[in-house]
């Protein structure tokens, strides 16, 4: 695959107020591969994608997009740049169809009046470059869709834009068997469409089924970027939960890790 | 049951529509508890049999004529309410506002010798600002619509009665004014109307299916617009009818005949509501805040200036509801949009399939739902029951309503069809 990241984070640094987030993060996301980004609650898996997504400013740090260096301040810079993000909740309005939901801030008009033709005509497009032939009707409401359905109208609305990463938290954490087989084959299909895939998950057989790349964050530090077909399942989980794994991830806790200062959280320490 | 497939846009595969398909749609989604209009035509139906079976002179013309411009006020009122309901917000002030504009318009026309052309709109942007006040309050400050809006009923209330010197009752003289609620189109003005509405809306269908056929979409079936066209061009053609005949008591003196003025304007207000909700990016949004405000705010949709917005267009309307009322009476007095007219306006909308949920509603709930509330009114004043009773069996109605909307929820969330 291609030699240069599509997107590329280096050195971002995170805080809010006294609590530093992200430490010295660096992440890379290939055209045409997928990027699992695992790692435990409160890593910082979240704030990264929302620093990425230009919800949160990034406090130092590098981003670069397609080689140049960009500067990302609201979510509309990067859906300019071509980066969307699925947010595990959807986002869809259970009460429009599913055209409606994917034109959603962005509708098409001719004059005042909106174009629901080519909506419609776009909207069909789309999911039929996904592969997806199975919805009853494109003027179904996205209400009555099943929870797989919702998760490919999502993912087809961020890729409607010609977007070129796709950041997709969690997809699958609400889904069943069958569905999630389904929204992980789209997720394969979307990168080779040539798409960058960030794939955010729990999920360990997810992130093997689908990934190229692992990206293991541990407490806001990047603790490995690694190719999934060099490591095995027990070093990923072992990346997530210590941070390191045999010789790959970070090196050994210093106590100047922690700016010098030893606490002691000794329980019953302080009588 | 075998269904058909059909391509559509880009090659997917889509349930080919039939006239068969289509129906058995609608049926699942009224019993997966998206009733829309039915229970409110049904009612309708139910309701206009039953008095017309108890009192002859419920269907004449002259009485039929009479629901018009008795039903005008809650109609516009609950026309500008499917707005506010839309976003899942109430307001509760609409009456005493409607009151308040009529009002400002009486006492221009009157004490001022101000013209219609300009008492009318002044009344209208009495609306408009109120509208802002109350929904710049709902939207940057957070309050809830339900403590703004009833602090606001009660201070129109006041505001009203401080227009009025204490309670003065102001008649209104001026021709045209007066002529809004209490006259009728010629009779070949009306069927020119009628005709006019016809060809319009069958021209607007069949383009259509035109234009959707043409870029290769899967249309409605053809048998269906057919029904849609026929159907509206039945009722539009015998209402017309009914109210071309002559209606007077006595018509060597004064002959009264066409449909009523009011009628042509509630048509033109429904088919702008209908055209903004249906066609436009902004009616389009506020079904998104409705439905999920968050989802709404993450694709970039102001919903601060949308949630303003909805209660402009509420109070607005609530004006139009007040210049009509005003003009019904001939004048103003303290109880201009007082009393149960705000209630009937909510009942109104609920009635005719507007969700107090939010992002369920369309401009056509408020005219049906109006239409049932009118024809309760009217009927249970035929039948020579007080007004206690009519109070009692309109709330009675709109707790029905009510209840069948929260339990079609309750219905369409455990069955997926929220």
């Amino acid at each position: 695959m291609a030699a240069t990241p599509l997107l590329e984070l280096s050195g971002i640094d995170k805080s809010f107020g006294p609590v530093q987030v992200l430490h010295d993060v660096g992440l890379s996301v290939y055209p045409g591969e997928v990027t699992a980004l695992v790692g435990d609650n409160g890593a910082g898996k979240s704030t990264l994608v929302k620093c990425v997504s230009g919800i949160y400013t990034i406090d130092s740090g590098t981003v670069t997009f397609d080689g140049n260096p960009v500067a990302v301040h609201s979510p509309r810079d990067a859906s300019a740049l071509g980066i969307e993000v699925v947010y595990q909740d959807l986002a869809l309005c259970d009460n429009l169809d599913i055209v409606q939901n994917m034109f959603l801030g962005r509708e098409k008009k001719r004059g005042i009046v909106l174009d629901e033709p080519t909506m419609e005509q776009m909207a069909g497009d789309t999911l039929a470059s996904l592969s997806v032939r199975t919805v009853k009707s494109l003027r179904q409401l996205v209400a009555s869709l099943s929870g797989g359905q919702r998760q490919t109208v999502a993912i087809a609305k961020a890729v409607l834009w010609n977007s070129r990463v796709v950041i997709l938290d969690e997809p699958t954490a609400a889904l069943g068997v069958a569905q999630t087989a389904q929204v992980l084959e789209l997720v394969r299909r979307l990168a080779d469409n040539g798409l960058g895939v960030v794939l955010i998950s729990h999920n360990m057989n997810d992130v093997f089924a689908v990934s190229d790349r692992i990206a293991a964050l541990y407490l806001g530090r990047m603790a490995a970027q690694v190719k999934t077909t060099d490591v095995t399942h027990s070093q990923v989980v072992e990346l997530i939960t210590a941070g390191r794994s045999g010789n790959i991830g970070l090196p050994p806790e210093k106590p100047s890790d922690f700016g010098g200062e030893i606490v002691d959280i000794t329980p019953g320490g302080e009588q | 049951m075998t269904t058909t497939t059909t391509t559509t846009a880009g090659g997917v595969k889509v349930v080919k529509p039939t006239v068969g398909s289509h129906l058995n749609d609608y049926w699942g989604r009224v019993r997966g508890g998206d009733l829309g209009t039915l229970p409110a035509v049904l009612g309708l139906v139910v309701l206009a049999l039953i008095f017309g079976i108890a009192r002859d002179t419920f269907f004449s013309s002259l009485n039929f004529a009479n629901l018009f411009s008795q039903g005008a006020q809650y109609i516009f009122i609950a026309m500008g309410l499917v707005f506010v309901l839309l976003l899942g917000e109430i307001d509760l002030s609409a009456g005493f506002a409607s009151g308040v504009c009529g009002a400002i318009m009486a006492i221009l026309l009157t004490n001022h010798g101000w013209d219609w052309y300009t008492a009318i709109p002044a009344a209208m942007a009495t609306g408009i600002v109120i509208g802002f006040v109350l929904g710049f309050l709902v939207a940057k400050f957070g309050i809830p619509s339900f403590v703004v809006t009833l602090a606001a009923f009660l201070a129109f209330q006041g505001i009203l009665l401080k227009l009025l010197s204490g309670g003065k009752n102001i008649s209104i003289t001026d021709s045209f004014t007066l002529k809004l609620a209490n006259s009728n189109l010629s009779v070949s003005l009306s069927w020119i109307f009628a005709i006019a509405a016809v060809v319009i809306y069958a021209g607007v269908q069949l383009n259509r299916v035109r234009t959707r056929l043409a870029r290769g979409l899967v249309t409605d079936p053809i048998g269906i617009v057919a029904m849609r066209i026929g159907v509206l061009a039945l009722i539009v053609l015998v209402t017309t009818a009914l109210l071309t005949q002559e209606r007077s008591i006595n018509p060597v003196l004064n002959s009264v005949k066409g449909v009523p003025i009011v009628a042509p304007i509630i048509v033109v207000f429904l088919v702008i509501w209908t055209f903004v909700l249906g066609s436009t990016t902004y009616g389009r949004h506020v079904y998104a805040v409705g439905g999920n405000t968050e989802a709404a705010r993450r694709a970039g949709i102001p919903v601060d200036r949308i949630r303003i917005s909805v209660f402009v267009i509420g109070s607005f309307m609530a004006s139009i509801g007040g210049i009509l009322a005003v003009s019904r009476a001939n004048s103003v007095d303290p109880n201009t949009g007082g009393s149960n007219i705000l209630l009937y306006s909510v009942g109104a909308a609920v009635i005719g399939g507007t969700s107090l949920f939010g992002g369920k509603g369309k401009a056509i709930n408020a005219v049906i739902g109006g239409a049932v509330i009118t024809v309760i009114d009217n009927g249970m004043g035929l039948m020579g029951y007080t007004a206690g009773t009519k109070y009692i069996v309109t709330g009675l109605i709109l707790l029905v309503a009510a209840s069948v909307d929260a339990l079609a929820r309750r219905r369409a969330a455990s069955t997926g069809n929220r």
